[in-house]
């Protein structure tokens, strides 16, 4: 009887390894910057970044920063300082010198690959260099994905300037209505771009901050137009995640078809 | 000659009573007492809008001077997105020091700057106010430019703004 229930605990625990690593990728991605607007130069904010489907909750799993990269007003790279990985979230400290915006991203692209041996089910993520020593050449029921997911926000010193997307390839944001100059009850258009060029007819999903305290998570979906442009209408000011994502055969990895892109932005709406 | 000298006397009195009956936009803010724990003065930014919600003219801003305290000039957030972001303090004649609770009168001479570059049209004197530990308060007063007849207009704060009177002469 009571090794019948162990075995039990363990044939659940084996289905739980299984499921954990799914649930994780699947949680919201997001960075939470300490401030979005600043009077002036010199002045330091703090980052969160964090896995969780709670926003902006840390309850779920820290990001990795491996793929972080900020640019400053002048478009040179901004160095984070004091990085740190916790359990539930890593965070990182901006010092900004200039005047402008600064533009944070994860901007990730990854191989990931299910495959199967002695009938159990096996799973790799890497980069794509590393996929010829990452999966065995004769691995059976092979499944291979590229995820291309880019995660962002903004922070403005003083006035906003441009926000440049030059990456040409996966999910970029170019926004017509500046990140760091969004209010409540007003109408702001975002464009999007997939490979440098309008993501049209995606659907885009906007959710307020606070989640934890909501019976509903009163979710916008916006369609993107042929001009990669949605317009929404802030409800009331806070914290807004927003995300969009597709799955296509355009992957750019030599041998893999499968392609997942995502963006995912955290941008602050103030009071009028 | 001395018809000349008459002439000319005549004239300089002529421009000098002119100067002083010049039309004039005058305000007077009220910054109130309020029954708080913590009292701090509040920041104030006094500005004439547009009709695109730009400013159209700064006439005051208030915060504290003294240490450097300018961090916080983004909570006046009407006037910051509106054109206090593009600005560089301290500006002489504009920026100031915080006011104690009371009446605060300011007079603006429709010759001279900051209302000589104002176009005929329809604007609005825009007061707010924002306290460190307290609450952000905006009270706007829309008034016609050029000044033609004497004219008192009033509003009032509910919390962070006391009355706010709006006189404009000719």
């Amino acid at each position: 009887m009571k090794s019948n229930v162990v075995s039990r605990l363990v044939n659940l625990t084996a289905c739980l390894m299984v499921l954990v690593p799914a649930t994780s990728e699947a949680a919201r991605a997001w960075l939470l910057p300490s401030q979005t607007i600043l009077a002036r130069s010199g002045g330091w904010v703090t980052v969160d970044a964090a896995m969780a489907d709670d926003l902006f909750s840390f309850n779920q799993g820290a990001m990795q920063l491996d793929a972080l990269s900020v640019t400053g007003p002048d478009g040179q790279p901004v160095a984070p300082q004091n990085p740190a990985k916790g359990k539930t979230r890593s965070s990182f400290d901006l010092e900004l010198r200039q005047a402008g915006t600064y533009r944070i991203a994860v901007a990730e692209n990854m191989v990931m690959a299910r495959w199967e041996e002695d009938g159990k089910p096996k799973r790799w993520r890497g980069t794509a260099a590393e996929m010829a020593t990452g999966i065995p050449a004769n691995a059976a029921k092979l499944e291979v994905e590229q995820m291309q997911r880019r995660v962002e926000t903004f922070v403005t010193v003083g006035t906003p300037t441009a926000v440049k997307a030059d990456a040409g390839t996966g999910f970029e944001l170019k926004p017509v209505q500046h990140p760091n100059d969004l209010y409540a009850l007003e109408t702001a258009k975002f464009r999007f771009l997939l490979d440098g060029k309008p993501a049209t007819d995606l659907e885009v999903e906007i959710i307020a901050g606070g989640t934890r305290y909501r019976d509903a998570p009163d979710e916008m979906r916006l369609k993107t137009n042929k001009d990669g442009e949605i317009a929404v209408t802030w409800p009331a000011a806070g914290m807004y995640w927003l995300e969009v994502s597709l799955q296509d055969e355009k992957a750019t990895v030599p041998g893999v078809k499968k392609r997942h892109a995502s963006y995912a932005g955290t941008f602050e709406v103030l009071t009028q | 000659m001395i018809r000349m000298t008459r002439y000319a006397l005549a004239l300089v009195f002529t421009i000098i009573g002119g100067t002083a009956e010049a039309a004039d936009l005058s305000l007077s803010v009220e910054i109130p007492q309020l029954p708080v724990a913590e009292y701090h003065r509040p920041y104030v930014a006094i500005w004439i809008e547009g009709p695109d919600q730009a400013i159209a003219a700064n006439l005051a801003v208030w915060y504290q001077v003294r240490g450097d305290h300018t961090k916080w000039l983004p909570d006046l957030r009407q006037w910051w997105r509106r054109g206090g972001r593009d600005l560089k303090v301290p500006v002489d004649g504009l920026t100031g020091a915080t006011r104690p609770v009371g009446q605060h009168l300011l007079k603006f001479d429709a010759t001279q700057a900051p209302l000589t570059g104002l176009k005929p049209g329809q604007y609005a004197v825009v007061v707010e106010a924002v306290r460190e530990v307290g609450g952000r308060e905006a009270v706007r007063i829309p008034f016609e430019w050029p000044i033609k007849a004497a004219k008192r207009q009033t509003a009032s704060g509910s919390k962070e703004l006391g009355a706010v009177a709006l006189s404009l002469n000719p």
